[in-house]
Order: structure tokens, then C-alpha cells, then sequence
């Protein structure tokens, strides 16, 4: 059976990020696993600008980001295996890869995970009313359009404001279809502001908060959908309903961290992220399997599941050489109020750790506290905390020292 | 000319058409839809009933009786997927145990076997450890857990072997008598000609009983909702869990949470009286009721795992607050010799298939002689899924064949090779549900998030669709508009 030091799954942004910094750190016999024939993962289908702003200094497109990843990839002579997927990954971090050319088992010193996430579903969030054709979750729309080059419909309602569904709010818009509208039942947009801006006010598409369908109509092709007004406990308010005419609904309502591989490894999963448990060298419950990118927590941008993906590569290096802190007092680290997550969820004081987190509500002019029990160890000024951001503390080793739990909260 | 013409091809139509290929007849079946298992036969439990639930000497209690063993001889010819699981119906309320003894009675009446009554919350949960508290439950081993739809097309197909016809997206829209014969009408003005003409068109039975003249029946549609979970869940449930029926609609089994053979668990069916006899639209309060329902049963679900929701409809014979036993109805019709009609096959009408065709092949037998065919097929080839396969075959079969090495659909691991056989399958079924039926592709958690764009290309570059070409189920389900750009 091939052995290898590093195997990364997934080469999206955070595992082409991944590979081209362990080769860049020494590490040599790493092989990059990709399931497409293409390398680059989602943002092949992303043709709009905005990536690449932190990463290079520059707005990219989707591809135009890849490409500056692939042209390393090339030079430092990465082993790549591309159109394989992992259909199995053991505990003991053997794998199983299938492809056109074949299928066997092979094993790993290292495992990164870098399978990016998927879309929720019409079914995940209880979509009621009829099945017909013309629902489309927004991914499939943009792979469908901008890669199989389809056009999906012509009138278009778009059911939640997650940035996917906004980028295909302006796609569709410049492509000949009329977006009607944009629902969101949460009382805010869970996209990003630059792209409720660029996407639906240049555009004029309407967007309305508290709101969500209630009903598909339609047997074969979907001919409308019955939405309402939500109250503040998000229950519908009787008699708001409204119908209106469409031949497409496109569904933005979240992404999940795709970790069927990791559970059926044994990798413990967080409830809220949807993402491995990881501590502060990014290592999963499994000793010598990493996770970075979207498979750890849905990004806002792609430039930070690279990083994420980079900041792996070392780790994951230190861990072949046997020099990743040990330690056998972890420190918790807790969600506290008004934050959803933070992460990684244990660390070990024995190195700086930068903590990101997401607030569970928009709020403004507020701090963020890291606390043990009742000492405050940081405080930070957040202007505008918003779930669609993710924000960050770095915390130094330093301050860490003596430190027996962790929580973060906003005051 | 045909000398039978079935009319619906799901379950009691493939099956009376099975029945019937044994012996030298001409035989057609015409179905409206674009595959054979878009009504009742894809949207239901998928549970073969023991049958202690309907009255004895019923037909309904005979043939469930009588089909509960006949289909699980036919699937094991048929190679499809079954589980002898057994069911538990559980009592949670000391009341609801006399009624446990009621349906051991009706059972044992009926000549069920192996029915027990178990009491005692620990001894209900030796059986089947993840079930809420009861306080005793009734065993039912004879009751089994099968893929429905895997099921009818297997028939089908075996069918075809067999020299039926089908006429797929052949809505018949007018019969008539000449010579003797019925003349038939499609959609497209489409005639066929048949001797023997078998109503098995399900919840529209009653509608074309009057076609063909005899305007006596009257089907209430009766709509039943599930949710579908996550077959992560499947480790934690080994054998359907049923309530003790419900009063408040005739024949109403309840609210039940069954294991399916693939793995996801299904939750419902609900039961309301609805107009449309094809309303297969979920709701919002169902949904909560089916969700706090199953979670009396088995607390061991989240709202996430809710993977799909989905309808059937009940073709039921009698309207809202009739509480009255109601049998199947069967017959060959005095003032339209040679129409037999079957009104009110709902459940345990899937179970009784196979006895209901022998009833109909009797019917015809008592008129005319049936001579068996030289060379009857039992049964259209059919291949395990690749991924029940032991890890060294799929190797082997991957080396040998690059379209096993290729996974399309991530969640169900089905192979490219699969895909293509569902495509190329022998009914001619040409829409993205038939491939879902056949393959489990876009059946899984992800419900085609992955495969679908990828099914998509397969069909354009290697069966040369265009963008038109593409339909998600019934007629008019277009997937695409057209083209974004030209392509050079």
C-alpha cells in the first residue's frame, strides 16, 4: 500500500493553499486529492470578482485566484490526483480513492481535510408545497450556468440572502432573467453588505427581511410560491400571505461543513460549526488528521480558508516531526454570550492563537471579552459585529499563561 | 390487437401484467406518466403488511394475507431488495393494550403468524432498543421492509422480457365498445384495440370506471405526508415502529416510523381528505405533527436530519368521518363484460398485488383458458448496487471498467456505470427521477447538489440531450430554459 506523508482532500482554496505551503516548508511527499477533473473546487463556478483582496492584494475572479495557486502547484511539482474521489477514510488514516483509472487503498502519516462544504436543501429546511422542477439550490444554478452553460429559468424568486444566493441574484439579472425578489426570514441579510450593495441594490432587486415561502405551487415546473410575513419570534403572521408568479425558486439558506468522510473516520464534529473539533495546531480528536477551510467552518471569504489551509501545512509539518506542543491540561474554549462558535475549540497556552468566532446577532459599537472564569484577559472593540462576519482575536502565549478555560463574549 | 389492456402500471398493474405474461396473451400496459412508478407505488411506507389490521374474511384481510407471502417470493425471483425486519405496534397507554389484543385476534383470525403481545417497557425495548416508553407492544414478524419502487420496476422490466407492452406518457382519454372489444383513445389520438380491459389506475379509478361507462364509484382522495431522515440515523432503528391506530379516519394505520432498505427512515404518513387525487404537496403544520408524532415513537431524531418531505395519496373509497370497514373491490363488471374494475386499492394494497393479480387472472380464467407460455422469463437480470459490492470486486470491476472507478452521486456512491445502465434502462423512462429511482442519485442527504450537474453532462455529451431534453418527473418539468452562449 503507497504510503505518504501529507494527503489533502479537497483542492478548493484551502487545500491548494495547503499543498503549495508544505512544499514550500520542505515537505515533499504530500499528494493533493481532487474529486473534479479541474482543480480549484467552488471557485471555478465563481466567475465574479472580489477574491484575492487579502491574500494578493488585488480583486480576482474565482479562476484568476486558482490560477495563481496552480502555476505553484506546476513549479514546485506537486503530486496531484485529480477526477478521485474519497469514498472512505479509515481511523487509522488509510483511504480508500476511486477514479477512472482505478480504485485502491492507500494510507497517510497526515490527513488534511479540505472538503469544503455543501448546500442545504429544499427538505433540510422543511420546504412545503409541491416538488417540482425549477428549484434549484444556488450553487447548482452557478455550476450549472457558469460551467455546464445552462440557463436555469426566467423569473426568479430567491429564498435566503446567503451570498451565494445574492452573486446569482446579479448573474441571473445579467443574463436576460427577471429576479423578483430576495427573501430572508432572519431580521438581517446573512450575505455579506458589500453584496446586498453589489447585488441586488445596483440592481433594484428587492430584498425583504422577516419573510420566508411558505408554499411551492406548481406539478411539473414551479409556477409560484406562497410567501409570508414572519413575526419576531420568526412565526408566520396570519394573513400575509402573498403569492407571486415564478419559474424558478433559487434557495440560498446555507452551507454545511461536508464531513461525511470525517464522521465515518471518528473525527468528532461540532454541533454549531458542523465542523471538526479541532484544537489550536488544527488537529481533529484523530492524532495526525488537520482540517482547514470550509470543512472546519463556513468562510466568508476564500482567502481566509488559503490561509486557514496555509497555517495547516504547518502544523501539520511540525506534527511529522514530532514537535506540535504536547500538552495533557487543555484549555477549553467557550462560546459565551452572544457569540455562535469560536475557534479552535481547545487549545494548549503553549502557542499564540488567533480565535475566530462569529456573534449570534448585528449589534453595534460593542466589545469582545475573553474571560477565565471572572479575569478578563482581552477586550476588543468591535464597530459593527454582524453573524455574516467573522471576526478574530489573537491571543499570545504569553497571556495565556495560567489560563485554566476560555470564553469569549460580547459586552 | 391486445388481448389485455392494464390501464396504470404501478404496482397492481405491473403485477396483474406479471401474473398474466405466464400464459399466451398479448398483453399492454398503458401508463400516463413517464415511469411506472410516479403515483402510490414510489410514495408510501414501503412496509409489506402482515395483515391484522381489516376484518376477517375480508378481501383486504385475505389477500393481504395471501400477498405478504407471494411478494416476498416474488422479490427474492426478482432480486429486489428486501428486509424481513418485523414491526412492533406499541401501546404507550394501558387502554391502548386491549386494543393490541383486538388486532392479535383479527390477526390470528386472519391466519397471520407468529403474532405476540409483549409487555413490559423493558422486554418492548429487547426487540427494538430505541423505542419511547411503551408500555406494551405487539410483534408482527411477518411484516418486512422493501424498496416499493425498485420493486415495480423490476416487474416491469421482467415484463418487457416477457413480451408485455408499455406505453409510457399514454394517458388514455376515451374507451369504447366495438365488436366486442374496447377501443382506446390515448392523449395524442393514439388507438389500441384489447380484449380484456383491468382498471388499475389507482386513485383515478373511479374517474376511469366512468370512462368506460359505469359511474357507481367515488374515490375521496386521501392525502398522507412523510418526512424522510438522514440514513446516518439507520444504526439506531432495526424494525418499523407503528401506533396503535388511530379512531379519527377509517383504516388509518398512523403515524409510523419505518426503517427503509437503503437506509433513510421515513416518518408519516398523515391522513386529509383533499380534492386533488394528485395534491402531492406537503404542509408546514403536517410536517410539525409528523415530527412530534415519530418523536413519541423514537426520540432519537433532530429537525435537522430531515433530509426530504414528501406525499402519497390514498385512493380511499369512502368520504371524511365514514368510519365504516370498506373493502377493496374487484370484479369483472355485469353491463361491461370483460372490464374489471379494482376500486379502492389502497393500503394494504402494495402487499396484496400479487394476490390481486391472481384474483384478476382468475376472473379471466373463469371465461377462457389460459395457456401457459413455453418460455416464461422470472426475471429481467438485475445487479447489486456497486456499492454493496465487497471492497476487492469493486477493485477488480474499477480496474477493468473506468465507469465504476468514477462516483457520481457522493452520498449514495453510485457509479457512472450504474447511471449509465438506468439511463439505457429497458422501459425507456427518459426524466432525472427515473435515474434517481433506479441509481439512488440525488437521493441522498446533498439531494443532488453533487450528481445533478454531473448526471446533467453524462446525458449531454454521452446521450446527445439538448437543453429542451431535460425533464425533472412528470411531462412539462423543464430543467433548462436553454443555453447561456452558443456553443461553438
Amino acid at each position: 500500500m503507497t504510503e505518504k506523508d501529507v494527503v489533502i482532500i479537497g483542492a478548493g482554496p484551502a487545500g491548494l493553499a495547503c499543498a503549495t505551503r508544505l512544499k514550500e516548508i520542505g515537505v515533499n511527499d504530500v499528494l493533493l486529492i481532487e474529486r473534479e477533473k479541474k482543480l480549484g473546487g467552488i471557485l471555478n463556478q465563481c466567475i465574479h470578482d472580489g477574491f484575492g483582496l487579502h491574500k494578493f492584494k488585488e480583486t480576482l475572479t474565482g479562476p484568476e485566484y486558482i490560477e495563481r495557486y496552480l502555476q505553484k502547484l506546476i513549479n514546485y511539482k506537486v503530486e496531484v490526483l485529480s477526477d478521485t474521489m474519497v469514498v472512505n477514510l479509515f481511523p487509522d488514516k488509510s483511504m480508500i480513492l476511486s477514479g477512472p483509472w482505478g480504485r485502491e487503498k492507500i494510507k497517510a502519516k497526515a490527513v488534511v481535510l479540505a472538503m469544503g462544504c455543501r448546500e442545504r436543501t429544499a427538505g433540510a429546511i422543511w420546504l412545503a408545497g409541491s416538488r417540482p422542477a425549477g428549484v434549484y439550490t444556488a450553487g447548482v444554478a452557478q455550476r450549472l450556468m457558469n460551467i455546464d452553460n445552462y440557463m436555469i429559468g426566467n423569473e426568479v424568486v430567491i429564498l435566503g440572502s446567503g451570498d451565494v444566493g445574492l452573486i446569482m441574484a446579479r448573474r441571473l439579472t445579467l443574463e436576460g432573467a427577471r429576479v423578483l425578489m430576495v427573501l430572508e426570514k432572519l431580521p438581517y441579510s446573512s450575505g455579506l453588505p458589500r453584496n446586498i450593495s453589489q447585488c441586488l441594490n445596483d440592481y433594484d432587486i428587492p430584498l425583504y427581511l422577516k419573510t420566508t415561502v411558505t408554499r411551492i405551487h406548481g406539478k411539473a415546473r414551479i409556477e409560484g410560491v406562497t410567501y409570508v410575513s414572519l413575526d419576531d419570534e420568526g412565526k408566520p403572521i396570519p394573513g400575509s400571505e402573498r403569492f407571486i408568479r415564478c419559474d424558478t425558486l433559487l434557495l440560498s439558506v446555507g452551507l454545511i461543513p461536508e464531513n461525511e468522510l470525517s464522521r465515518e473516520a471518528g473525527v468528532a464534529i461540532h454541533p454549531v460549526t458542523g465542523g471538526p473539533i479541532v484544537n489550536d495546531t488544527y488537529q481533529t480528536n484523530i492524532e495526525g488528521v488537520f482540517a482547514a477551510g470550509n470543512v472546519l467552518h463556513v468562510h466568508d471569504l476564500a482567502d481566509w480558508a488559503s490561509m486557514e489551509g496555509e497555517l495547516v501545512a504547518d502544523f501539520a509539518k511540525r506534527y511529522l516531526e514530532g514537535s506540535l506542543p504536547q500538552t495533557q491540561n487543555w484549555i477549553e474554549v467557550k462560546a459565551g454570550e452572544g457569540i455562535r462558535y469560536v475557534l479552535p475549540q481547545r487549545i494548549s497556552g503553549k502557542i499564540d492563537v488567533n480565535l475566530l468566532f462569529r456573534v449570534s446577532f448585528p449589534a453595534r459599537n460593542k466589545h469582545i471579552v475573553i474571560k477565565d472564569k471572572d479575569r478578563i484577559i482581552k477586550r476588543k472593540r468591535v464597530i459593527n459585529p454582524h453573524p455574516a462576519i467573522m471576526e478574530n482575536i489573537e491571543v499570545k502565549r504569553d497571556e495565556l499563561k495560567g489560563v485554566q478555560s476560555l470564553e469569549v463574549m460580547i459586552e | 390487437m391486445f388481448d389485455i389492456g392494464i390501464v396504470g402500471g404501478g404496482a397492481v398493474g405491473s403485477s396483474i401484467a406479471y401474473e398474466l405474461s405466464r400464459f399466451n396473451l398479448k398483453i399492454a400496459v398503458f401508463e400516463k406518466e413517464p415511469d411506472v412508478i410516479f403515483g402510490a407505488s414510489g410514495r408510501n411506507s414501503g412496509v409489506v403488511h402482515a395483515g391484522f389490521y381489516y376484518r376477517p374474511g375480508s378481501l383486504k384481510a385475505k389477500l393481504c394475507v395471501e400477498g405478504n407471502k407471494k411478494i416476498k417470493e416474488w422479490m427474492k425471483i426478482l432480486n429486489v431488495p428486501f428486509k424481513a425486519t418485523g414491526k412492533i405496534l406499541v401501546a404507550f397507554e394501558e387502554e391502548e393494550v386491549q386494543e393490541l389484543y383486538k388486532l392479535k385476534e383479527i390477526g390470528d383470525t386472519n391466519g397471520v403468524e407468529g403474532l405476540e403481545i409483549i409487555k413490559g417497557s423493558e422486554n418492548v425495548q429487547k426487540l427494538c432498543p430505541t423505542v419511547g416508553e411503551a408500555v406494551a407492544c405487539m410483534y408482527s414478524p411477518a411484516t418486512a421492509i422493501f424498496s416499493p419502487y425498485l420493486f415495480v420496476i423490476a416487474l416491469a422490466e421482467t415484463n418487457l422480457l416477457n413480451d408485455v407492452k408499455y406505453f409510457l406518457n399514454c394517458k388514455i382519454v376515451e374507451v369504447k365498445r366495438e365488436n366486442g372489444n374496447f377501443m382506446l383513445k390515448d392523449q395524442n389520438g393514439n388507438r389500441y384495440e384489447c380484449r380484456w380491459l383491468i382498471n388499475a389506475t389507482g386513485v383515478h379509478c373511479a374517474e376511469f370506471s366512468k370512462m368506460v361507462g359505469i359511474d357507481s364509484y367515488r374515490i375521496y382522495p386521501c392525502k398522507g405526508e412523510y418526512l424522510l431522515l438522514d440514513k446516518a440515523l439507520a444504526p439506531l432503528l432495526n424494525m418499523p415502529i407503528y401506533p396503535v391506530p388511530s379512531k379519527d379516519v377509517g383504516a388509518y394505520l398512523g403515524v409510523h416510523i419505518t426503517p427503509t432498505v437503503e437506509g433513510p427512515i421515513t416518518i408519516g404518513p398523515s391522513a386529509e381528505y383533499i380534492e386533488d387525487p394528485e395534491g402531492y404537496e406537503t404542509t408546514p403544520e403536517i410536517m410539525e405533527q409528523l415530527f412530534q408524532g415519530g418523536y413519541k415513537l423514537w426520540p432519537y431524531f433532530k429537525r435537522s436530519d430531515v433530509i426530504r418531505t414528501f406525499t402519497g395519496v390514498r385512493a380511499k373509497p369512502v368520504p371524511p368521518g365514514d368510519k365504516t370497514f370498506y373493502d377493496f373491490l374487484i370484479k369483472e363488471e355485469e353491463s361491461v363484460p370483460n372490464f374489471i374494475n379494482l376500486i379502492g386499492i389502497e393500503s394494504p394494497g402494495f402487499t396484496s398485488a400479487p394476490a390481486i393479480a391472481r384474483v384478476v387472472r382468475e376472473i379471466i380464467e373463469k371465461k377462457e383458458k389460459l395457456i401457459p407460455k413455453e418460455k416464461f422469463v422470472p426475471a429481467s437480470p438485475r445487479k447489486e448496487r456497486f456499492e454493496d459490492l465487497p471492497e476487492e470486486e469493486k477493485q477488480r470491476r474499477a480496474r477493468e471498467n473506468p465507469e465504476y472507478g468514477e462516483i457520481i452521486c457522493r452520498c449514495e456512491k453510485v457509479t457512472k456505470r450504474e447511471i449509465i445502465e438506468a439511463i439505457e434502462n429497458p422501459l425507456g423512462a427518459k426524466t432525472l427521477a427515473s435515474i434517481k429511482y433506479r441509481t439512488r442519485a440525488m437521493m441522498g442527504r446533498c439531494q443532488g447538489g453533487y450528481c445533478l450537474p454531473k448526471i446533467v453532462e453524462i446525458l449531454e455529451k454521452e446521450f446527445g440531450y439538448k437543453p429542451e431534453d431535460f425533464q425533472l418527473h412528470k411531462e412539462g418539468s423543464w430543467l433548462f430554459s436553454g443555453r447561456m452562449r452558443k456553443n461553438d
